[in-house]
């Protein structure tokens, strides 16, 4: 077991490596929002196709080790890497686009950034780290514990898009910039509904248990099928 | 043996029905358990083998007993159609029942265990002198359970339920051991299946069979579960994720944890189990 132990302990780091990218990635992101920094903004865009090849090297090495026929923790580590690694990769797409927006808004007049984009940006930071802190050190309860926060971002992220609407009514020459940011706003909120994926995936991987839409309907047999 | 040749033989426990379906299918409830053992108990001498192993086997269900070597599950096997019993110094205390009936009182005669609780083994076994069709009739004229028209009817049904009608219908009395050692080990569950059992134990049966022979033994396990209860004993634990529906782990005569094939492989509930399966064990 040797050799395999030390295939998943690599297939383990991989990971964590392509988490700090994506994490530094989604950092760097709003840094460069923030500062109007077009150059940081388009240095985020071009790292975002490191964060993909991570994604496909670590497909590749969850292939090879389920060729080798895992079972119990070890086939729920290597099926959840799959699924965090998809994860990462699109918390990576979410920071290109912040980015993409970023560069834009660092060329026009500078727009007063409603108090909440920050605020968002911290807590969707905040739950990807801690989700990817979980993983780490296998722990489910902290996990289980940032899940609630999402319906905070989704509420945020609602109410910034209201000022915003509010703003492109009052000042109609601030629409393309109002838009760039009702785009950040949904990619910070998408990237806390990514960093809840990567707890819900801790729990199963630390508890065996399926924690996924587990909200109304959950239970329920899919048309056609009977009942579990 | 007091009845006649075409008679089944007289039985202290009721006999399996006279069908060429299989007996499994006399009107048995798939959710009651086949064999049921409570605190089971298995000495050769003074070793204790199996340790007050308790457990409800369900019928029409792939059932796989998986451990390391010397945890007793060889023998759980061989308990649950008194094979064991070949062993001199053999000893069981506890209860195995079968379909409600105890198969370990007083007067129940092991060979109609046997019959009705069918053994395949890890080799290949056919009777090298006999043909291929004697090697499937052999139980049934032993018991003189057919003769004649119906002993080919039998034969054929057997051989077609074990998948290997077609390979060998035109060469029936072709001696046995000229047949490859996947094929062999289908002529044996032929011959156990022509007894009509309710119950096939396993023990192995495909741990010497290269993979597409084995994939061939797993099919017909997976067809012949329709009909029959089905215990396999392995040590591969990828066929018993493949074929069975429950997994007993077993270790050091105990019976650690008993559940769904699927939460044994993917989330087990004991320490032991999951070090076991993870090839961790030790």
């Amino acid at each position: 077991m040797v050799h395999f132990d030390q295939e998943l302990a690599l297939l383990r780091n991989t990971l964590l490596t392509m988490a700090s990218h994506a994490e530094s990635s989604v950092k760097q992101a709003i840094r460069s929002l923030e500062t109007r920094d077009y150059d940081l903004a388009l240095l985020v865009r071009s790292e975002d196709s490191v964060i993909d090849r991570f994604e496909v090297e670590l497909d590749e090495m969850a292939i090879q080790l389920l060729a080798k026929a895992p079972l119990a923790s070890d086939l729920r580590l290597i099926a959840v890497t799959m699924k965090i690694s998809q994860n990462l990769e699109r918390v990576g797409d979410e920071s290109a686009k912040i980015a993409n927006r970023s560069r834009d808004l660092s060329q026009e007049p500078p727009l007063r950034l409603t108090a909440e984009i920050p605020r968002l940006a911290d807590l969707a930071l905040a739950m990807l780290k801690n989700a990817l802190d979980s993983f780490v050190a296998r722990d489910p309860a902290a996990a289980r514990a940032l899940i609630p926060q999402d319906k905070q971002v989704d509420a945020l992220n609602k109410e910034i898009h209201r000022q915003l609407a509010d703003q492109m009514i009052a000042s109609p020459d601030t629409i393309t910039r109002c838009l760039n940011l009702m785009v950040v706003a949904k990619s910070l909120e998408r990237i806390a509904d990514h960093a809840k994926n990567v707890a819900e995936e801790v729990v199963f991987l630390c508890e065996a248990e399926d924690i996924r839409h587990t909200g109304q309907g959950a239970g329920q047999p899919l048309p056609g099928r009977q009942p579990p | 043996m007091t009845s006649g040749a075409t008679e089944p033989p007289k039985l202290t426990v009721p006999p399996a029905k006279p069908s060429n379906q299989g007996a499994a299918d006399a009107g048995r409830d798939t959710l009651e358990p086949a064999i049921s053992a409570r605190d089971l108990s298995i000495f050769f001498g003074t070793h204790q083998v199996l340790k007050r192993v308790s457990i409800d086997i369900p019928a029409r269900a792939v059932t796989a007993i998986i451990g390391p070597s010397g945890c007793g599950k060889s023998t759980f096997l061989r308990a649950l159609n008194r094979m064991h019993e070949l062993v001199p110094t053999a000893r069981m205390e506890g209860q195995i029942r079968l379909f409600g009936e105890d198969i370990y009182a007083r007067d129940i005669e092991p060979v109609v265990v046997r019959r009705r609780v069918g053994m395949v083994f890890q080799k290949s076994n056919p009777f090298p002198t006999m043909s291929i069709a004697d090697n499937v009739t052999v139980g049934l004229r032993l018991n003189g359970m057919a003769r004649g028209s119906m002993l080919s009817e039998h034969m054929e049904k057997a051989l077609i339920m074990a998948a290997l009608w077609d390979e060998v219908k035109d060469r029936l009395n072709a001696p046995a051991t000229s047949l490859s050692g996947g094929q062999q080990q289908r002529l044996c569950i032929a011959r156990a299946l022509a007894v009509r059992p309710e119950v096939l134990l396993m023990d192995e049966p495909a741990s010497a069979l290269d993979p597409l022979a084995t994939a061939r033994i797993e099919d017909l396990i997976l067809e012949l579960k329709r009909d029959y209860t089905i215990v396999i004993v392995t040590h591969n634990m990828q066929q018993a994720a493949r074929i069975s529906d429950q997994t007993a782990f077993f270790y050091l005569g105990d019976l650690i944890e008993f559940g769904s094939t699927s939460k044994i492989f993917t989330s087990p509930s004991k320490r032991q189990t999951e070090d076991y399966v993870t090839g961790r064990f030790g």
